[in-house]
């Protein structure tokens, strides 16, 4: 695992209060962890900070799995 | 119409002297004091450096992470007293309505720390607002009584009441009229705060509304005193369960005692110092006495709001004899505040389960820290000064009085059938 993906994992796994072993690449924030619409604003914003990076509102909208943010900070932080 | 009674059938406290109810009364009646250097924040710049804080409270131990982060102290304070108010109603969740079950919560401030952290991560960052979506959630006052009727499925009348200090009082009196008046059988009531925080000290350190005793905090609430020079903060939650009389009796529940009538009145006088003749506090006094249908001299004892500052004590005291005339004198008075500090939107609700508490085992809490007679205060009343005292108490009030000029008091009577 990248050391993005670990770090996306650990954001996920201490906000949405869930098993590591249920993060999985294609687990969807709402449908499958849990999360309500204030929790993926949430995620989004620790994401944004975690990894100095910005997220606009009309991309993050586009982020709803696991997967779907590890492969937008890595773009990003190309 | 004819109104429904009202009693309470269930009780939760979380306290700076105690986190259980057991625990709450245990301190009381032995004169614990609650205060202590302030462990949450560096106190070195601040003119007041102890509160009295909630102590040994992990709130992890009751409420999920994930749910706990959602809030903010003041409404986990909430949750964890209203568990056990809840779990000493014994509810059958078979068979109660829950469409019938309200709540009407009591807060001065709110989420104060959570809007300080919020705004001083802003004004770290480049001007962006970056703000946390739970930001505004956490903070609003009425957020306590919407996650306990999530928790529980509640779905009866529900708010909360905003009067400063009188907050919990006044949402107890509106909980005892929605009941009476037919809008719910069982409703949660009772308050809760968590303003010791850097705004909140900051912010009654700058009223000069607090005491400076930072060499001796424990005595440092000391209401009636001479010496006394502000009050003391305090934080935690009290949580009641009040139900409908027929309500209670056809479940079988224990019957604590019954809420016989609140009163509320306006000093009309200025924002934050009392009106110096005790106006209000007479007007409110009077005024739960006609609610409740007794007089004067039916009432054995009256818990305060005795906040230990110079012009309230006077002011409050001087409007229990106004009230009450010679019967004054044989009245027990107290004001818990000296042990639990003041808890603001909670005083009422953690006041009232001392009241309730009284009845029930026949002993009157002291007002400790008593020094030196002030000859401002009569000496002839009662203030049941450092050591509890017994006594058979049939009908007892509880005062309190907001910034702003709020004025509620409550009036609970032994149960008679």
């Amino acid at each position: 695992m990248s050391d993005i993906a670990s770090r996306v994992k650990a954001i996920i796994v201490d906000k949405l209060g869930v098993d590591e072993n249920e993060v999985v690449t294609e687990a969807s924030f709402t449908n499958d962890l849990g999360a309500d619409s204030l929790d993926t604003v949430e995620l989004i914003m620790e994401f944004e900070k975690e990894f100095d990076i910005q997220i606009p509102d009309d991309q993050a909208e586009n982020i709803s799995t696991v997967g779907q943010a590890i492969s937008y900070i890595e773009e990003a932080k190309k | 119409m004819k109104l429904r009674r009202v009693v309470v059938t269930g009780l939760g406290a979380l306290t700076p002297i105690g986190n259980t109810v057991q625990e709450y009364w245990d301190s009381l009646i032995n004169g614990v004091s609650g205060a202590a250097p302030i462990t949450y924040f560096d106190t070195t710049n601040f003119k007041t450096k102890f509160a009295c804080e909630v102590k040994n409270f992990n709130v992890e131990d009751f409420i999920d992470r994930k749910e706990a982060r959602k809030m903010d102290r003041y409404a986990q304070y909430a949750v964890v007293a209203t568990e056990e108010a809840v779990k000493d109603a014994a509810f059958d969740f078979e068979t109660l309505d829950k469409d019938r079950v309200g709540v009407i919560w009591g807060s001065g401030i709110g989420g104060l720390e959570t809007f300080q952290d919020e705004v001083v991560n802003w004004s770290n960052g480049n001007g962006t607002p970056k703000f946390n979506p739970f930001f505004i959630p956490k903070m609003i006052a009425d957020i306590a009584g919407g996650h306990i009727s999530i928790k529980y499925g509640f779905r009866g009348p529900n708010f909360t009441t905003v009067s400063a200090c009188a907050s919990s009082t006044n949402a107890m009196i509106d909980a005892f009229n929605y009941i009476r008046l037919g809008h719910a059988d069982v409703i949660v009531t009772g308050g809760s705060e968590a303003a010791v925080t850097i705004a909140g000290m900051g912010g009654f350190n700058a009223m000069h509304a607090l005491s400076t005793r930072n060499d001796d905090p424990a005595t440092a609430s000391r209401p009636m005193d001479k010496d006394r020079e502000g009050f003391v903060l305090g934080e935690g939650a009290g949580s009641l369960i009040l139900e409908e009389y027929e309500h209670a009796i056809a479940r079988g529940a224990k019957i604590y005692c019954e809420v016989g009538g609140g009163g509320m009145s306006a000093d009309a006088h200025h924002i934050t110092a009392p009106h110096p003749e005790g106006l209000g506090a007479r007007n409110v006094m009077r005024n739960c006495l006609r609610d409740a249908g007794l007089n004067p001299e039916d009432v054995d004892a009256v818990n305060m709001h005795g906040t230990s500052t110079p012009l309230g004590d006077i002011a409050e005291s001087k409007a229990i004899i106004e009230v009450f005339g010679e019967h004054a004198y044989k009245l027990n008075l107290n004001s818990t505040k000296s042990m639990t500090g003041h808890l603001l939107g909670a005083a009422g609700a953690i006041e009232t389960i001392s009241c309730i508490l009284s009845i029930k085992h026949g002993i009157v809490p002291p007002t400790i820290n008593h020094f030196t007679d002030d000859e401002n205060i009569d000496p002839k009343l009662n203030f049941t000064f450092n050591k509890a005292q017994k006594r058979d108490v049939k009908v007892v009030m509880s005062n309190t009085f907001g910034f702003g000029g709020h004025n509620a008091c409550v009036l609970i009577k032994k149960l008679e059938a």
